[in-house]
This record gives structure tokens, sequence and C-alpha cells, in this order.
């Protein structure tokens, strides 16, 4: 849909295009079709009913019987349906839609890795050891922290693991406290998470510029309080310019700082977590180190900390030979190899293995070592980069956010003018006044060929538009989304029923959310 | 740097459209003392070709052609070329969680199909759209029947797979929430039903069993509910390897399963990722934890597909949603999907067949050696077994690592009091001669003098 009439026809971002229908799998499916053949059993077939008794399922589940080429069109008609980072701008604030490298798919699926049973000897899995190692002194340098844990399965579950440090090592200390303190511009994962360690959430108000309110927060932090949970850079995408004082405040009272890494897209080889006073945080692989989202994960939420955490991690953690005592506090070893990785793979020689006798650990949080694809994936990415692509990276997803406000900020409502870093939130004010919300302009963003930023998020701005272009987008695409967004201000003064019923362009137009879920139909049933 | 698309000039252009003079002003707001000004000592850039290389070398250290008798909750199945042919489709490997219902239809039928595919095998009435791993499904789904019952105790199977009960302890010491451990039966490594019907209580909230068990054992399913259900308490039953399902009698009596559902199609990993599901009756559909996908239809009456249910998570209910869980396993999902349709209704069957005759015949055949002995013999089994042997396992797995073969998992660490017990596994994977290998090695235990 090209915005200027005149404009030549193969200009703009998108035209409408068919998409092929395709029934549930359920409904293709007739009896006998077959997409598999198994080989010939090599021993004795037994009797399932004779050595099952009881046990033995009577009726089969009501799968599909489908034919190979079905199946390859079904799923494929199906992505086909879908709008992703592959096919254009994704500007989800707080999400951090970046590209997903194909040779991180390509390396994951190597077979020495991707076979690797869990319980094999850790002396059969030095390769894959070697890899999580080096990711772990990676990522410890990149955060200016001091030891990690791999085994949180997504950020919230990171959260959850920070959080239980947090409270190991209160408890230590002969008392476990009995409040966490929680921005109200935070995700929700902060305060659910909180809930689930068995802590109170204490609502912090934002000041006038969004950020932590330094006067509300001395005076809220009390011998109670376990920890501040703090996004930095903030959902509003803007750095605590005031951080040493937020840490300094809380470590007075013998509190502790948790960040958030949901933003780390905006410091990655800039600034540093442990430099700035963070005790322990969590990182998302499946934002900031580009392992691909697939619809809703897998994710990995990595938690790093400092050294007085670290006999809190949960097990098992990773040592080399030798180095018992040291456990994953490995700071001072580097990343062991700056300018290469030498023919023998990374790090110094010897041994690692998985150590379990850790008396003061939280425990364990998953079962095995934690989304060891993913790490595959982030380290694959990291090594690309290196130290100035990593920099580079973090700078142009601050620039592109950057110009995008500067860009946009004549026609949408800035409620917080601080300086933006990689995410910039305006608010849907002058479009509320002639009745268009912000996720009126989100489902227009869809006819013009992007996806949607996030919407009515963060809670402090009413109506957010929370827009992070993250680094993956050109000057080009940058541009029709700012030409896009332009165009959608001017349909809201002149043609705002346009933009109240977007999409236009899709197969389906808006759902109705009330009826599933007031009479909610979760699985397929056959017809009597 | 190769995935950043833009050039010096274009870099000049738009710092002077923002109107800053170089790019240090847009991190100003950062104080001095903590910008970072130096290199970060990561390893250098890399090109393609050198990742590649770099992580093939890391698999080829890993040891690459060894038979293994490993299971324990990480099962080898054949995996269909076409999973991976789909997943890696960009419209669902680069998609977001499908919040843009219109613009995510097929991510959102796909896990539609996931949840009633999940349904159908458990027998349950609904299932949800996939949890982390089995591990801390398990623990979610226990808080989830300890806010059905309004009860804040839990009564768990010695057979449960050790570090899922794990999980379980550090979710639940912070929730005032205390587990009583019920022992197994040492004919059957049944869970004890004598000891368990002392163990539930008016105060239990749920009772956690794993069948196939931890030893491969499949439980009494219909034995342990009326112990539960009489006391009022919920039962959850855990399944690590779902391929089971295929063969053996689905739970239909637990009103939560919680699965692990890595053996449909999901690579080992070492470990992850994999895939988490619970599934439960539709009466305690509110408590579910994670996101569920529903049908609906559009302003035009066409039918579609959207998240709904979400005012039980987080996002909405903040400190009081059933969970935190956000992000989960929606493409690992997509590939037991696959997995399912292309087995469907007989191949999931022939496939657990198959599974089945491997392990009848490698349990005979490995537990018949001269000291070996085939423990739990009393119940039936998938494709699990234990045997003691009257060498201690690191003797003759070694034995076994010469001859490339990954023998069973010493059990000691967890169950001490069965002496010099291994937890073995034959899945489709493993060939009759591997296992007649493994029993002629294991056969060869050095004369004493």
């Amino acid at each position: 849909m090209t915005t200027n009439a005149t404009a030549p026809k193969t200009l703009g971002k998108v035209r409408p295009h068919q998409t092929q229908n395709e029934a549930l799998v359920f409904e293709k499916s007739s009896p006998g079709k077959r997409a598999y053949k198994m080989p010939p059993l090599d021993v004795p077939a037994v009797d399932a009913a004779a050595l099952l008794g009881d046990a033995h399922r009577k009726t089969p589940g009501l799968l599909p019987e489908l034919s190979e080429i079905e199946i390859i069109r079904h799923f494929t008609r199906l992505s086909t349906w879908n709008y992703a980072i592959d096919l254009g701008m994704y500007p989800l604030g707080s999400c951090t839609m970046k590209y997903n490298p194909r040779v991180n798919e390509a390396v994951a699926r190597i077979e020495g890795l991707a076979e690797a049973h869990p319980y094999r000897p850790d002396s059969l899995a030095q390769g894959i050891l070697d890899v999580i190692d080096l990711l772990q002194r990676c990522l410890i340098e990149i955060t200016g922290m001091d030891a990690i844990t791999l085994q949180p399965a997504a950020g919230a579950h990171g959260e959850f693991t920070g959080i239980l440090l947090v409270r190991a090592w209160h408890e230590s200390q002969g008392n476990a406290r009995r409040k966490i303190l929680i921005p109200d511009s935070a995700h929700g994962t902060n305060p659910a998470t909180a809930a689930i360690c068995g802590y109170t959430v204490e609502n912090l108000k934002s000041n006038s510029e969004g950020g932590i309110d330094l006067e509300a927060l001395t005076r809220q932090v009390d011998e109670e309080t376990a920890a501040l949970m703090l996004t930095n850079p903030s959902t509003i995408g803007v750095f605590e310019s005031q951080i040493h004082k937020i840490a300094d405040i809380l470590h007075a009272k013998g509190a502790l700082l948790y960040m958030d890494g949901a933003n780390m897209n905006a410091l990655v080889g800039k600034a540093r977590p442990g430099d700035f006073g963070v005790d322990v945080m969590h990182l998302n692989l499946h934002k900031t180190f580009s392992t691909p989202h697939g619809g809703g994960g897998p994710g990995s939420g990595p938690v790093a900390c400092k050294a007085f955490l670290e006999p809190f991690l949960p097990t098992p953690v990773l040592c080399k030979t030798g180095n018992r005592e040291q456990g994953t506090g490995n700071r001072d070893q580097g990343t062991g190899n700056r300018q290469g990785l030498g023919t023998e793979g990374p790090g110094t020689a010897g041994q690692l293995h998985w150590i379990y006798d850790r008396p003061q650990s939280v425990g364990r949080v998953r079962a095995f070592y934690g989304n060891t694809g993913m790490f595959i994936r982030a380290l694959a990415y990291i090594l690309a980069n290196g130290p100035d692509g990593l920099r580079q990276t973090t700078e142009d997803a601050v620039l592109n956010a950057n110009y995008i406000r500067a860009k946009l900020e004549d026609l949408y409502e800035l409620p917080y003018k601080t300086a933006s870093m990689h995410e910039v939130v305006f608010s849907d004010k002058r479009q509320a006044a002639k009745g268009v919300k912000t996720g009126d302009i989100a489902k227009r963003l869809i006819d013009y060929g992007f996806h949607p930023y996030t919407v009515s998020f963060p809670m402090i701005v009413h109506g957010a538009l929370m827009i992070e272009p993250t680094e993956s987008e050109s000057l080009e695409e940058l541009d029709l989304f700012i030409e896009a967004m332009r165009a959608i201000a001017r349909e809201v003064d002149e043609t705002p029923d346009l933009v109240k019923t977007a999409p236009h362009s899709t197969r389906v137009s808006r759902l109705d959310e009330v009826q599933a879920a007031r009479k909610p139909i979760l699985r397929w049933r056959p017809t009597e | 740097m190769r995935y950043l698309p833009k050039s010096p000039a274009e870099r000049e252009r738009m710092l002077a459209e923002i109107g800053a003079a170089s790019i240090d002003d847009l991190f100003a707001v950062i104080p001095a003392e903590y910008r970072l000004d130096r290199d970060l000592d990561v390893p250098r850039q890399h090109a393609e070709s050198e990742i590649v290389s770099y992580f093939r070398a890391a698999g080829q250290k890993n040891a690459t052609d060894y038979a293994s008798f490993l299971g324990a909750g990480a099962y080898r199945h054949y995996r269909p070329v076409i999973i991976d042919s789909l997943v890696q489709r960009g419209e669902f490997l680069t998609s977001y969680t499908p919040y843009q219902a219109e613009i995510t239809q097929g991510t959102l039928q796909a896990i539609f199909e996931f949840q009633t595919m999940i349904a159908e095998l458990t027998g349950m009435d609904v299932a949800n759209a996939s949890m982390y791993d089995g591990s801390t499904g398990s623990a979610e789904a226990v808080m989830m029947a300890v806010r059905v019952t309004g009860r804040h105790k839990a009564v768990v199977a010695a057979t449960v797979h050790p570090e899922y009960r794990e999980v379980l302890a550090t979710y639940a010491k912070h929730q005032s929430l205390p587990s009583t451990l019920v022992g197994y039966d040492r004919e059957t490594g049944r869970v004890d039903l004598a000891a368990l019907d002392a163990a539930v209580t008016e105060e239990t909230a749920a009772v956690l069993v794993q069948s196939p068990n931890f030893f491969g054992t499949i439980e009494d399913i219909p034995a342990i509910a009326a112990i539960a259900h009489a006391k009022g308490a919920l039962l959850i039953v855990s399944i690590a390897e779902a391929v089971s399902l295929g063969v053996v009698r689905p739970p239909v009596e637990a009103d939560i399963v919680s699965m692990e559902a890595q053996s449909f199609g999901v690579a080992l990993s070492y470990g992850g990722p994999f895939c988490g599901v619970i599934a439960a009756k539709e009466k305690y559909l509110r408590q579910m934890p994670g996101r569920l996908v529903g049908q609906t239809v559009d302003s035009t009456g066409y039918r579609g597909f959207v998240l709904t249910l979400s005012t039980r998570e987080q996002h909405i209910r903040r400190e009081k949603a059933t969970s935190n869980i956000c992000t989960n396993q929606a493409l690992v999902a997509l590939m037991a999907t696959i997995f399912l349709t292309v087995y469907g209704r007989e191949g999931i069957r022939e496939l657990a067949e198959h599974n089945l005759s491997k392990a009848s015949y490698a349990a005979a055949t490995l537990g018949s050696q001269a000291g070996a002995k085939l423990l739990f013999t009393g119940a039936p089994r998938f494709h699990e077994f234990v045997f003691q042997t009257a060498e201690t396992p690191t003797l003759w797995s070694q034995r076994l690592m010469d001859e490339k073969i990954v023998g069973g998992l010493d059990l000691s660490k967890w169950y001490p009091e069965l002496g010099n017990a291994t937890l073995w596994c034959a899945t489709e994977m493993v060939t009759r001669e591997n296992i007649d290998t493994a029993a002629r090695v294991l056969a060869a235990a050095p004369v004493e003098a």
C-alpha cells in the first residue's frame, strides 16, 4: 500500500496477495493414509496387549492420518499466514525482535551437538561443555558480573532463579526479608515472580520522567526489603542515570539490586550492569543474543550475579578440573582467547565437568542443564559479532530508535522527553482525542506491511505505543515505517473509521476475543 | 558487521537528522564512569566458515558414533526430516508470541492442533500451549492443584524423575508447600500403594506420580486415583516418555497430566530445549498456567484462533497470576505437532510397539547375563528397565565405552538402596546388534583370581 498516489507502482512495502485456505489437520485426515514407514523389526515382535495387560491402550488417540505431501502443504500454508522478522520490521517494544542468523540454526543441528544425551558421561560431552563454558565466560564479561547459570528456560524463569538467589542470600544473613519493590513501569512477570518466591510486592511509583523516584525509593526501602527489581533501560527505553544512587540506597539497607535484562540490547559493549551496582540479573538469549522467538519460545534466561551470590546458584555448575573451588566465578579467566578460537576450540586445557555438591544452592530450577540448543545459537551470534560487532549492534539499535523518535515526535505525543535508548514510547493522546486508540493504530500498521509495536505497555503511559526497531532495520525499512506511521496519523484526522476497523488486508479481520473467552473452544472434536 | 544493514554514510545521515554530533551523544545519558571505554574481552569477530568449523570441532570432540542405552527423561527417537524443513520456515522461526492474531494465524492454528493432539493422547479434556519442560511443568501442576483445592501439601512418589522432584522442591520451598515422599514396591517398582494411602490426608492438594515411572514401570493409575480422590486430593500424572501413549493406556483418572513431549520429534540437544505441556480436566481450566489458544470467529464470521483466557496470566494479573510463565516452547511444540501428524493414529501405536519389542528383547538379553538381575519384574513396563550387576557400573561402563556403547544410567546417586543398579532404555533406534554387543561386554567381567 503506497501512501503517495503519484509514486511509481514498484514502490511501497506491500501489495495484497492470495494465500491458500487450509482446514485443521484433523479435518483433512482419512483412515489408511500414511506419512511414515517403520523399518523391519530386528528383534521378536511382542504382543503388546498380553505384555501390558490392564495398562494396554485399547482406543488410539484421534491423531490425523495424512500423506507426507499433505503435511508439507498443511504447515507451509499455515506458515504463510504469519508475519515474521524474515518478512519485515517487527518493532515490538521490549521484545527485541532482531534478525535470527541462519548459521545459528545450522550449527545447533550439528550431529554431535544435537544428538548429545544429557546424561552421557562428561568425558563424552567435552565439546558441548566447551561451548557452554565459553558462552558463560562471554556473558560474564558482557554483563560485568562474576558468575552465571544458564539453567533457566526463559526470562521469567530467570527472574525466578535470580530472586531465589536474593532470598537464599538474605536467609544466609539470618532474615529472608518480606518484600520486593517493583516500579509501576515493570513487566508483569516481575511481580508474578516475586509472588511465587514468597515475597510481597510493593509498588514503586515512577517519577515525572518515568524513572525511579529516589525520594520514594529512600522512603520505601527498609530492613524488610529484599530487593528492587529494576529494568534498565526502563520499559520506556530510558537509562536510569541515577543508577548508582539507586544501588547505594538499596545497599545501605542491606537490600539487593536485581536487574531485568530484557533491554540489554541497549547496553552490550557500551555499559555493564556489574559496573553500575547490579547484584543479580537475567538475560534473554532470545532477545539480545538473536536466538529465534519461534512463535513464543523456546527462550533462555541465564542469570548472572556477583561473587557473593555464587554459592547459591542452581545445581549443577560447570567446573574445570583442578578448579573446583572457583565454581562459576571464573571472571578472572576472561574468555581465554581474545584473538581466535584455535584449532582445539576455546578455553584453557583441562576437563570440564558438572559439580552437584553445592550445599548452599537454591536447588534445581529445571531438569538437565537448560535450553542448550539456545546456548549454541547465542554463542554463534557472539562469535559472528566480536567486540566491535556487539558494540556497533548496540549503537545501531539506539540510533534506529532515536531516528524514529525524531521523525515521529511532531505527530505522536511523547509523554517522557527523556533521552531514548533502544526504544521509544509514544502515547495515543492526540489520536485518542479523535476516538482512535493505540490498538487501532497498531492494527492499521498491519495494512502497511509492518508488525505492530507493543500496545498499551508500559502501564505508566496511557495508550502507549512502544517501538523497538532493533539494529536489524535498514534506513529504507525505517523510512517506510515512518511513512506508514505518518500516513496513519493523517488517516486518524481524515478517515478515523478506516483506522478503527483495521486491518483490512489480512486473511481474517479482528477476531472476537470475548466469545473466545466466554465459551472456550480449546481443541477440535469430531462432528457426530 | 554482516548482520547490520547500514553503511557508514547512512549512519552519519541519521545522526544528522536526529541532531546528534556523534553516536556517543546518544549514550551521554549513561554516567561517564559506567561507560565501557574498551573492547569487550570476547573472541574477535569470526567469519561464518570459522563459526561452522568451531562448532563442528565441538561436535566431534563430543564423540558422535556411540550407541546409547540412556533414557531417564530424554529419549532418542527418529526425527522425520520434514520436521526441520518446516520449523525452519522463517514465518514460524522468526515470529513472536501470537498476540496479533490477524497476522499469526499460522502459529495459532498449529498450537490449537497441538492442544488437540495432547488432549487426545493423554485422555484429558484440554491442554495448554506448552510449558518449559516436564520438570517445571510438574512443579506448575502441583501449584495448580494447590489453587484448585485450597490445600497446601503434596504427596510425591519416589518413582518420579529425581530431577523433577528437585525442581518441585525448589518451587515449593517458598510457598509453604511441604511434600511427603512415598516409596516404591521392590517387586514391581511401582509406588507403594499402602504407604501412599497412609500419606494422603484431607490436607493433601495433590498426589504426583510418573507413569511410565523413572524405572520404566507403568503405574497402576486407577488404584492411585482412587486413593487420591478418596481424600479429595487431585491426581497429577507426569509423563516423561510421551511415545508410551501410543500403546499405554492414558491416565484418564488423573485430574492433571504434565507431559514432556521431547520424544515427539525433538532432538536430545544435551537436555534442551524440550517441550513441557499441561493437560487437565476442563473444570480446572481457569487455574491452568501458561498460554491457551481458542477458536473464535472474525468480524465477518470466518473461523480464526486467538490467545485466550489471558486473565489468568502475568501480563494482566501481575502478582496474582496463575504462574509467571511468559515465553514457552512454541517452536518445539510445533515440532511435536508435525511429528504426531507424520506418525498419526496408527503410526504412534506402531512406533510404541517397536519400542516395546526392543526393550523386551534388551531386558531379557541383558538381564539374563551372569551376575545380572532384572528388577521390578512384577509390573508391566514400556521401554526402560532396571537391572543389578555384580560388578560396579563404573567397571563395565568403561568396557562398553571401549566398544563405542554408552550403557545404562547408574542409579546409586538417587537410589543407593538398589546397589549396583542401572537404568537402561531401548528405543526403536537401538539395534539388536547393539543389544547383543552390550550383553557380550557385560558378560565379559574379568574372572576373579
